[in-house]
């Protein structure tokens, strides 16, 4: 019975999809849909990580085929806490597109497609078998694929093609990857693909299969020097498209870096950790020099994602139970306020009319509450304590220190320092700055109380994010134990195979 | 305890709220809250002159051991009465100050959570907690700086500051974590017990550094001086209460905190004794060399914690206690000053030396108040700052090592500091050299209460040091110093050498004074040291990081979807071969290649294929680019069919073949394809980048079929299709039962993409409709 937990987070996104293609032309019904559906995925995950919290990893054989013939899903506490995050997510977006995102988009197929993203991310994150994920990583890419490119604006079509021909070559990879992996072990599912790799004696096929996953993940996840669909996609589509698939799409990759290193490819992290260390370093750097050059909102943001995803890898390669909490723990902060500063910038382009930083300004005179919400979630970003990105740099750190990686350590700590230039440019320029005459401001003379009350929907779910954000960094030991315990579940492979396989 | 920290956050939240019910006058009544602090701190008074120290614990993020751990002892009492008082007199100030701007609700707010910070600061010995409210303390520093945030000059000091301070902060954020790994907890008294275990730990010397440089930088230690004088943008009654009384004095708390751990070793005396002595030339000199009142309250400022810093350094008891004292009396006679000049400023309009003089005629009580901060600034009997002045010099002559040179480096300072009092007490209230009509104002009385208090406390305390002062500021070099020793405040030691040093101090500074001008004109090669001294490091760094920015994305971020792809897949290509290098693999594991073993429709096939790659580099027409794909297509297709996967090959046909079609259908819709050629080295590259990474992979597959594969899947499927699967075919029960979830996510894929297609088709948004 509760094996029906674990697939809900599948059924109900899958479901509202195909009600809303039942009812395309009518809209409001598509919104009664999808509202029913993000909230009861709310619900369903929540009872989800619950049951995981409270009675270990969940799983369910698809048809019940026995593991490892069939497919798996399993729960484990990094996937419900991600889960989690996602359905909340999803709900929050959902709320502010319903203002954010424009009737003829409605029209073809927002809705149903908002929702096959939302199945494809918690497939993947449920996936216990690699060709399923594979399938997991279809749907996402073709989801956020319509997503960036529905409107079809000049800039919307250059970027996601961009993001469509090297996501596809991602998928390739990876799909090289599963073959490589059903050749050495004849297997699919990850507990047992786990069980097996150790006694393969050639460890370098091992390590050679590591790469595919490596790559094609890395380019998921948005690694130097893999990363370049990101920046050239993120900026173009309305703020609530950007907002859901930056804030998560490349957390996913990252998840799923952590399960193959935590889970299968294990005993291969020591031969790739001086690759991972370099790989993570450049990343923070490069990410951070990507947004301080940019002169717009969402461009900046959307490097700041590499530079961010840079001190998850550095976890990654550190792989100690703390440094893998650190990294839990940094995924969902960054998930959330990623997401929470893309919808910020969709409340400044309603205010303001451009996410130009040379058209914006006078938002912290005229507009001090939207000022307030987002200096709480970039100071967060840059890691000011007590806010969540604080912890989440400490805990690194700490990581780091303790098994001493003092270079990593050092190249965390500059990238940091060099974040506030980025995120102080956007504070100068859109907040702080006197907005510049003429063009781009004419939506400006608005007093505060008549467009808060105006984009109240917009202004919702920021609220919400910034409350969840703001507990997260005060009230973070919750949150810190969680991460601490769903790293110290990720170490103990052998539990994980005995509940999959029964063993 | 944790009440007095978090009050100041409470009430910062409720600003907004007060000031809309209050109007303007909001300011004074949230001055109560730091009045409430500094009263309440006050009970605790009589305990800790004593020797009490009172801690309280409050969990926060137990896991990590980072707790609120307050502790209440000498030194901590000593500032947080120091702040709380400072903040009601600064608050009081400010509300009458802060009238005529605009969002003085929000300046109120960031003033309580610096002043919430601080105390925290002061408090927690616990080293993140520490560290967190040492943060804030910079964070709302940057609020407060860019307070004019319309003015450029401001959003940039106010970058500046935060940037130099928060980098500091990271620094010492990594050596706390340091500590913490040395010692396992990051409860200070727990570090105090064990610290002989960090001063021999190899990673000492990295915990002394990176901990200096968080107080380096916040404390405007050279060469980290420079923020200090930009952050004079802000409002003066932020100078006055955070870049002159308290922030600033974070990092000078800061090493007093950590002497009793970390202290004793030569590298941490002469790192301090250094960085202090040049700090505290540099501000006396550059004091003088300006004109402009606030930069040269701020370098005085500045060349006054120089003086802290050294004397810490310096380490003697005697330093110690006089480093405390000294501390206290700067505090009263600045603050008092930086009010003065803020009563000027607004007053009269300026704040420039050489425009303002005869001041006492209108403003007769700002005028009282800068003579006694002056006189205590110059250290003039008997006056605090005299006594501070008095136990430095005692200090310097008892002083363990290079006594000499610390006596003149601190001589000179102290004459730079009287001129300077002169200038102001003397230059620009009473010597009246007019250039025109003028008639300004005294300020109000709620400008006045602060300059005035604080000054007259400048007398008070020098007058009755011994029963004010000298009961807490005991406790406090007892506790920097972690001994036991008394400490003795008189205004009057008799006629011995120290006095002799004193007198001679007021003469040369008189001296100076006069000959100030002439001083300012001669540019005493300093003009080398500005253009190329920290504030050009700074810019330049900070020009060389947007430079490189620029050009790195440029580089990257080139827009040439071919390049990206050539990136990803070199890089793929690099890890695959440095795993087969490392490894040791072989290249070319073909271990029975067998000639006879090729049959000739496969060369056929092999042939067709490399053709029409081929004509596919070659051709720039769409049609042949599709037709040849087509061909590619087809031959792995039927390469599928050779090796037994019939139902592939024919799914693989129809693919191929509806690919083809659709194009050729559209094709005639489609703009004229613009090509844009290739450099022949780019093209070189590429070549080799793609056969490279054909190769690579020719050689991992076949390592990996060369590698047995052993799988339960098919004998399972094999025997259980029929059986339980209902079905003849095993690759169709496959599909629909075993594997069914597959089928079910590739079917929504389509349909997605059935979706995205009609949506790209027949939705074409114009770009004035983006939202």
């Amino acid at each position: 019975m509760m094996g029906v937990l674990v697939i809900l987070p599948l059924l109900i996104p899958l479901f509202a999809a195909i009600f809303c293609l039942l009812s395309w032309k009518n809209i409001n019904g598509q919104r009664m849909i999808v509202l029913a559906g993000s909230f009861l995925l709310l619900v369903g995950s929540a009872f989800l990580l619950r049951e995981v919290w409270l009675h270990g990893i969940q799983v369910m054989q698809i048809g019940n085929w026995p593991a490892p013939f069939g497919i798996t899903l399993v729960a484990d506490l990094l996937s419900a806490g991600l889960l989690l995050t996602t359905s909340l997510l999803g709900i929050f977006v959902f709320i502010f597109s319903i203002p954010n995102i424009n009737l003829e988009r409605k029209e073809y197929g927002f809705y149903p497609i908002l929702m096959f993203l939302l199945f494809g991310i918690s497939g993947a994150l449920l996936a216990g078998d690699i060709f399923n994920l594979y399938v997991w990583f279809e749907v996402m890419l073709m989801s956020s694929f319509v997503l960036l490119s529905l409107g079809g604006t000049k800039n919307q079509l250059e970027g996601s093609v961009k993001y469509l021909v090297i996501n596809f070559l991602a998928s390739s990879i990876f799909l090289a990857g599963i073959g490589v992996i059903y050749g050495l072990t004849g297997s699919l599912n990850m507990a047992q693909i786990s069980l097996l790799l150790p006694e393969i004696a050639d460890k370098g096929l091992v390590t050679l299969a590591a790469i595919f996953f490596l790559v094609g993940f890395g380019i998921k996840a948005g690694l130097f020097p893999l990363f370049f669909w990101l920046p050239a996609a993120y900026h173009t589509p309305p703020s609530a498209i950007t907002a859901i698939i930056g804030g998560l799409l490349t957390k996913v990759g990252v998840y799923v870096l952590v399960r193959f290193f935590t889970l299968i490819f294990f005993s291969e992290v020591p031969y790739l950790q001086p690759y991972l260390f370099v790989i993570a370093g450049l990343t923070m750097f490069v990410g951070v020099f990507g947004a301080i050059a940019q002169n717009d909102f969402r461009k900046i943001l959307s490097f700041s994602i590499i530079s961010q995803i840079g001190y998850m890898i550095m976890g990654l390669a550190i792989h100690t139970p703390l440094a893998i909490a650190a990294v839990v723990y940094f995924i969902i902060h960054n998930m959330l306020v990623k997401t929470n500063l893309f919808l910020i910038s969709g409340v400044v382009y309603a205010a303001a009319g451009s996410f130009k930083l040379k058209k914006l300004g006078s938002i912290y005179a005229k507009f001090p509450f939207i000022a307030f919400l987002f200096i709480i979630s970039a100071f967060s970003l840059t890691g000011v304590p007590p806010l969540s990105g604080f912890w989440a740099k400490f805990l690194l750190i700490k990581a780091a220190v303790a098994s001493n990686y003092f270079i990593i350590v050092g190249v965390a700590l500059v990238v940091s320092a060099l974040s506030i230039i980025y995120i102080t440019k956007i504070w100068n320029e859109v907040f702080w700055k006197k907005a510049p005459d003429g063009e781009g401001s004419e939506k400006i003379f608005y007093n505060q109380t008549s467009f808060l009350r105006l984009n109240r929907l917009l202004i919702l779910p920021v609220v919400l994010l910034t409350i969840i954000i703001v507990a997260m960094g005060f009230y973070a030991e919750p949150f810190l134990d969680f991460s601490v315990q769903a790293a110290e579940q990720l170490f103990n492979r052998d539990n994980y195979i005995k509940v999959i396989l029964r063993k | 305890m944790l009440l007095i920290v978090l009050i100041g956050y409470i009430c910062a939240l409720l600003v907004p709220v007060i000031a809309k019910a209050l109007g303007r006058s909001h300011g004074y009544l949230i001055a109560l809250v730091p009045l409430g602090v500094f009263v309440y701190l006050s009970t605790y008074f009589n305990r800790i002159v004593e020797g009490e120290v009172i801690s309280r614990q409050y969990n926060w993020v137990p896991s990590l051991d980072v707790n609120f751990t307050f502790q209440l002892d000498g030194l901590s009492l000593f500032f947080g009465l120091l702040i709380s008082f400072f903040g009601f007199l600064i608050f009081v100030y400010a509300a009458a100050y802060m009238k005529g701007y605009k969002e003085s609700d929000k300046f109120f707010m960031y003033l309580l959570i610096f002043m919430a910070s601080m105390l925290g600061l002061v408090m927690s010995s616990n080293l993140i907690a520490l560290f967190i409210f040492w943060e804030l303390t910079s964070f709302s520093s940057y609020l407060l700086i860019g307070f004019s945030h319309n003015a450029k000059t401001s959003r940039n000091a106010a970058l500046q500051a935060f940037l130099v301070t928060a980098s500091g902060g990271l620094a010492l954020l990594a050596g706390f974590i340091i500590l913490g790994e040395v010692t396992q907890t990051y409860e200070l008294v727990e570090i105090l017990s064990i610290h002989e275990r960090v001063i021999d730990h190899p990673y000492y010397l990295a915990i002394v550094i990176l901990i200096l440089l968080g107080a380096f930088t916040k404390s405007a230690q050279f060469p980290f001086h420079f923020w200090l004088p930009n952050a004079m943008a802000a409002p003066t009654p932020v100078s006055a209460y955070l870049h002159s009384a308290t922030m600033v004095k974070a990092g000078i708390y800061l090493i007093a905190r950590f002497n009793p751990t970390l202290g004793g070793t030569e590298i941490w005396q002469f790192t301090l004794m250094i960085a202090g002595g040049i700090t505290m030339l540099l501000g006396a000199i550059l004091a003088i060399q300006h004109t402009d009142l606030k930069k040269i309250l701020a370098y005085t400022t500045i060349s006054a914690l120089g003086i802290l810093v050294l004397m810490l350094g310096a380490g003697t008891s005697l330093a110690i206690q006089s480093a405390m004292v000294f501390l206290l009396a700067h505090a009263l006679y600045k603050g008092a000053l930086f009010l003065i000049t803020g009563n000027i400023d607004k007053q009269t309009g300026s704040r420039d030396v050489l425009e303002l003089s005869g001041l006492y005629k209108f403003m007769p009580f700002t005028g009282v108040a800068a003579f006694l901060a002056c006189f205590s600034m110059a250290g003039v009997l008997p006056f605090f700052g005299f006594i501070g002045k008095e136990l430095i010099y005692e200090a310097a002559l008892h002083a363990t090592v290079q006594h000499i040179a610390l006596l003149v480096a601190v001589i000179v300072s102290g004459v730079a500091f009287v001129a300077i009092a002169i200038e102001i007490g003397y230059g620009l209230f009473i010597q009246n050299i007019s250039f025109s009509e003028r008639n300004y104002k005294e300020a109000p009385v709620a400008m006045l209460v602060a300059p005035v208090t604080l000054a007259v406390l400048g007398l008070v305390f020098g007058l009755f040091a011994g029963v004010l002062v000298q009961p807490l500021l005991t406790q406090v070099s007892n506790v920097v110093g972690n001994e036991d020793l008394p400490l003795e405040l008189h205004f009057w030691h008799g006629f011995n050498l120290v006095l002799m040093l004193s007198l001679l101090t007021l003469l040369l500074g008189t001296a100076l004074f006069f000959v100030r001008k002439g001083i300012r004109k001669i540019p005493l090669h300093l003009d080398y040291l500005y253009n190329h001294g920290p504030t050009a490091w700074y810019d330049g760094l900070l020009q060389l990081i947007k430079r490189f920015a620029r050009l790195q994305t440029s580089y990257f971020q080139n827009g040439y979807l071919r390049n990206y792809i050539a990136v990803i897949v070199a890089f793929f290509s690099f890890m695959l071969a440095s795993v087969l290098w490392q490894f040791d693999l072989k290249i070319f594991p073909v271990a029975n290649f067998d000639i006879d073993n090729v049959r000739f429709y496969e060369v056929i096939i092999l042939a067709f294929t490399l053709v029409a790659v081929f004509v596919f580099f070659k051709t720039r027409s769409r049609l042949t680019s599709i037709v040849t794909m087509g061909v590619v297509g087809y031959a792995v297709a039927i390469i599928f069919i050779f090796f037994g996967a019939p139902d592939v090959a024919i799914t693989q046909f129809l693919i191929e073949t509806l690919t083809v079609v659709l194009f050729v259908l559209i094709l005639h819709k489609l703009p004229p394809l613009r090509f844009y050629p290739l450099k022949s080295f780019q093209n070189g590259l590429y070549i080799i980048i793609s056969i490279g990474f054909g190769l690579l992979m020719t050689s991992v597959l076949l390592l990996v079929t060369e590698h047995p594969m052993v799988s339960g899947l098919k004998a399972y499927f094999a025997e259980n299709t029929y059986i339980l699967g209902k079905g003849k075919n095993a690759v169709n029960v496959i599909l629909v039962d075993f594997r069914a979830l597959d089928t079910m996510g590739e079917i929504s894929v389509l349909a997605i993409a059935a979706i995205g297609i009609v949506a790209l088709l027949k939705l074409k948004l114009v770009k004035g409709k983006m939202k």
